[in-house]
């Protein structure tokens, strides 16, 4: 696997603590999240599987089982934020996209 | 019937328990049934004829249909029995043989040989046939009489007074319902349906019906008293109907019915007899429980099992007269030898209670309820399986100020077999049994065995045993609201209020563990708004909250939202509704009207909410809070001021409550709305609060409603003036609020309610629990601090921040796909989104 494309999507500081934000990426729209305590960033596909609409960036986000999670806003599913795996349902997964903060720049890597 | 018998059973009469009988046969194997009724119908529920009145169509009374293979035959009466030859003939001159013939011909009213009994506009009070006959009548009537004041009269008396009528109850006894109620209970009964409008004349014995003078008919009475009436009801008692097997030389008894033993034979034992018609021990049975109890000893008999037998039944009942509660147990009259008795009056609530003990004072023999029913449960399973009594028996009926009443042991002594709940004969093993199959909860005995589902007097009960049954097991009930908090959301309403706790790290940190969930957080949000009325969107409440509340509208499926401003009460000026049109179809937002009498705007995008509200608010729109566990509408009817039949301003009373309470978060949405008068036009009896006009004042109705699971609303209290209704909406809605848990709609925090709507009047009404004067302080706050969320959030620039469709463009989202329809847009289908991207 090549290495990933970095697009800068915002400053670090214009993310809200365990409130997701949606990025337009070059062929898609991702969910990007920082999680509290700490500045981890997460980044996983916002388009949610099941109501088929892309809304996964305006689900709230909490842990289940030791997962760290968002849960869709419109059917409730929850999605692991490191690997995109649906906890209800093991064949459905959303793809999850590397992160990195430079400079103060989140960055979301496809 | 032996092996290689007749199989073919005819059924003569198909009324309820005619067509219960042919429910529990037709589905034995072998069983050819035939049923004959003279009615034009299917069968229907009888015993909700009343209900046709009210608002019931022909449809909402019928009974579910017979099982296929039963072959049903109405509009045709049996009129004849050859019983040698095994052959009924009906009035189409069909003949049809039988193995076995089952009568369940039930009864017909009684009505009086008195002159002009037969009169135009004189009625019985039995079928569709007669109510459609009734309502004929009423029209251009003003006075209604009903002769009879048993049970059935007095929901005759109902029906007429509904109908608008001046209603007469005209009584041969001195009391009325002498075969359920003692001359105490009586006399309570009497004076609280004289106070609903109804004039009761007892110890009346009619002579005549002649023409009248202002009227269509004079009644005249044995003691030359008369009364003026348009229109006469019969209701004074029934009389089987056993001409059949009189003609067929069937045994009857002396004063009618038709004999049968304990397997419900007659006299010939290829013939049975069921219901109304039957006697049993010299006795009648009116009333459909012993009727259905014989359809099943019937049906067994017939299909070959062993040891069914009819052996009597109890007679006791509760019911709802004129709005009055009223139940009879046992020996209401107190006949036993050596039984005595003790009374509870209350003259200014209007609560008459008596019970009926036997002479050692160890066993209830009996009990009379009038105003209050709320024991009728208890005292029915206490006499029917022998309880021991208290030592003071007058506990039963004593108020219960503190605790007190029936031992809560005494459930656990019932054998098994003991009835617990009697609308649905659900007994204590059953709900041992659910116990055992994991039901922890109320609601949960409810769903699987249907306890406490029909009048639900046998709640306390059913909670008893739940309780004493969880116990027993050792089980803890799971009430924890999720993994992150091992408490309920009412426990942590308490710790928050008690601890003054304003955040969720806050609240995590001590009480939880881990980082929260969607079930938690939202919870937590609700409750310190609840508790503290912050902002909505401080920064520290945002990650907790769902979508809905995070934006303030609500997401709909292709994940853009809908707007829907407050309209107080439904009232909108011209000014103000053009200026929502103007705003929708700038944004080209799909419009529609809500059932909540405002305007619902679909399909705006994140960045574009703060743009349309900033034009909103200044056409002068609030938020209606529609994304919100928020109070929502107030709907109202147009009142006294333009409406004809209107008594007081129910449009003002709607928007006073909905500008009191807008702003207010609770478990779960709160919808209200306000009649003006007993029409009951704005569907107040569906909301959890409920108000409607009354020529007294505000008549209050909480824990309604429609939706899913609909529940007609409680009677709270009558005649309040505007100052008393919104103290007690105040206390209700902050009592809710305080003790609901998570999404708990008022209906079901009722249901749940241990001691229910006595309870709850009881903390708001009489104060019990000494919180009032909290509740009322807390929701002061709640009002005095309230601020249109959407107005803060469009004057706080930081707060405009995350208004944002993507954080990386000032852009919508052009991927989303619309179809026009209808002059709309609307979310494309996914099968139209195929073809467009195609």
């Amino acid at each position: 696997m090549s290495a990933p494309a970095w697009t800068t999507v915002c400053e670090l500081d214009a993310l809200v603590p365990d409130v997701g934000v949606r990025a337009l990426l070059a062929d898609t729209q991702v969910a990007v999240f920082r999680l509290s305590p700490g500045d981890d960033i997460f980044a996983i596909d916002a388009f949610d599987p099941f109501s088929k609409a892309p809304v996964l960036s305006r689900g709230i986000v909490g842990d289940l089982e030791g997962q760290l999670v968002v849960a869709s806003p419109i059917y409730k599913q929850h999605f692991n934020l490191r690997t995109g795996q649906c906890l209800e349902d093991d064949a459905v997964a959303v793809r999850a996209f590397p992160t990195r903060v430079v400079d103060g720049q989140v960055q979301v890597g496809c | 019937m032996g092996a290689g018998a007749d199989r073919r059973i005819v059924v003569v009469g198909n009324g309820m328990v005619g067509h219960r009988f042919v429910e529990l046969a037709a589905t034995m194997p072998g069983l050819a049934v035939t049923v004959f009724g003279e009615e034009p119908r299917a069968a229907y529920d009888r015993v909700h004829l009343s209900d046709y009145f009210a608002d019931a169509g022909v449809a909402d009374l019928a009974l579910p249909p017979p099982p296929a293979g039963a072959a049903v035959h109405v509009g045709e009466r049996v009129t004849g029995i050859d019983r040698a030859a095994r052959v009924v003939r009906t009035d189409r001159d069909r003949e049809v043989s039988y193995g076995a013939l089952v009568l369940a011909t039930g009864s017909y009213p009684f009505v009086p040989p008195i002159d002009g009994h037969d009169l135009p506009h004189c009625h019985v009070y039995r079928t569709i046939e007669d109510l459609d006959g009734i309502r004929a009548s009423g029209a251009g009537a003003a006075v209604g009489v009903v002769v009879g004041g048993g049970l059935l009269g007095l929901e005759a008396a109902n029906a007429l007074r509904n109908m608008g009528l001046d209603t007469h109850v005209v009584e041969f006894a001195p009391a009325l319902m002498g075969t359920q109620l003692d001359d105490g209970g009586a006399a309570m009964l009497r004076g609280m349906i004289e106070d609903l409008g109804v004039s009761v004349h007892t110890g009346r014995n009619t002579l005549r019906i002649a023409p009248g003078d202002a009227t269509r008919y004079r009644m005249e009475f044995a003691d030359g008293g008369a009364l003026e009436t348009d229109l006469v009801v019969f209701s004074a008692g029934i009389r089987p109907r056993d001409e059949l097997a009189r003609d067929c030389g069937l045994a009857v008894g002396a004063r009618g019915g038709i004999v049968i033993d304990g397997s419900c034979r007659t006299s010939d034992p290829n013939v049975f007899a069921i219901g109304e018609c039957a006697l049993h021990d010299d006795r009648i049975f009116g009333l459909v429980g012993p009727g259905y109890e014989m359809a099943k000893v019937a049906a067994g008999v017939l299909s070959g099992r062993e040891g069914v037998a009819f052996k009597g039944a109890d007679m006791s009942t509760k019911l709802k007269l004129l709005g009055v509660d009223v139940g009879s147990v046992g020996d209401a009259h107190c006949r036993t030898r050596g039984a005595s008795t003790y009374t509870y009056i209350d003259e200014r609530e209007r609560v008459y209670k008596r019970i009926v003990v036997n002479r050692t004072g160890k066993k209830l023999l009996g009990a009379v309820l009038v105003g209050d029913t709320a024991d009728y449960g208890m005292l029915l399973q206490t006499m029917l399986n022998e309880l021991p009594l208290p030592k003071h028996p007058d506990a039963l009926i004593l108020p219960q100020r503190d605790g007190g009443g029936m031992p809560a042991g005494a459930v656990a002594g019932l054998p098994d077999s003991a009835q617990i709940c009697s609308c649905h004969d659900v007994s204590r093993g059953a709900v041992v049994a659910a116990v055992s199959e994991g039901a922890t909860t109320l609601g949960a005995i409810r769903e699987c065995t249907r306890a406490s589902t029909g009048c639900g007097g046998c709640a306390p009960l059913v909670t008893q045993l739940l309780n004493a049954e969880l116990e027993e097991r050792g089980i803890e009930v799971d009430t924890d609201l999720c993994e992150h908090f091992p408490h309920t959301r009412q426990e942590l309403y308490h710790l928050v209020r008690v601890e003054r706790i304003t955040s969720f790290e806050e609240l995590i940190g001590r009480h939880g563990r881990g980082r929260g969930c969607d079930i938690c957080k939202p919870a937590a949000a609700s409750i310190l708004a609840a508790c503290w009325n912050d902002h909505v969107l401080e920064d520290s409440h945002a990650p907790l909250q769902d979508t809905n509340d995070h934006f303030l509208a609500n997401m709909q499926k292709n994940g853009t939202y809908s707007i829907v401003p407050r309209v107080p009460a439904g009232e909108i000026t011209p000014d103000k509704l053009i200026a929502l049109g103007q705003v929708a179809k700038k944004y080209d937002l799909y419009t529609k009207i809500t059932g909540g009498q405002r305007i619902d705007l679909f399909g705006a995008q994140v960045h574009e909410l703060p743009l349309i509200w900033r034009e909103l608010i200044d056409a002068g729109f609030e938020t209606g809070h529609a994304y919100g566990k928020a109070v929502r509408t107030v709907k109202s009817c147009v009142g006294s001021t333009w409406c004809r039949y209107g008594v007081l301003d129910s449009v003002g009373m709607a928007i006073a409550i909905e500008n009191r309470y807008k702003g207010l978060r609770a478990p779960h949405k709160l919808k209200f709305a306000v009649s003006g008068c007993t029409r009951e036009c704005a569907e107040a009896q569906s909301k959890d609060v409920g108000v409607i006009a009354t020529e007294i004042g505000w008549n209050l109705y909480v824990c309604g409603n429609g939706g899913m699971r609909p529940r007609h609303a409680d009677l709270f209290a009558t005649g309040l003036d505007d100052e008393t209704l919104i103290r007690f909406i105040d206390r209700f809605l902050m009592f809710y609020i305080r003790t609901a848990d998570r999404l708990q709609r008022t209906s079901v925090w009722m249901e749940h309610l241990e001691g229910g709507l006595d309870y709850l009047k009881s903390v708001i009404v009489d104060d019990s629990l000494g919180v009032v004067a909290d509740l009322e302080a807390e929701m002061e706050h709640v009002v005095g601090t309230y601020e249109c969320e959407w107005k803060s959030t469009i004057e706080d620039a930081e707060k405009l921040k995350r208004f944002r469709t993507f954080v990386n463009s000032d852009q919508g989202d052009d991927s989303l796909v619309f179809v026009r329809e209808r002059g709309q847009r609307r979310p494309a289908l996914a099968s139209e989104t195929a073809s467009e991207v195609a």
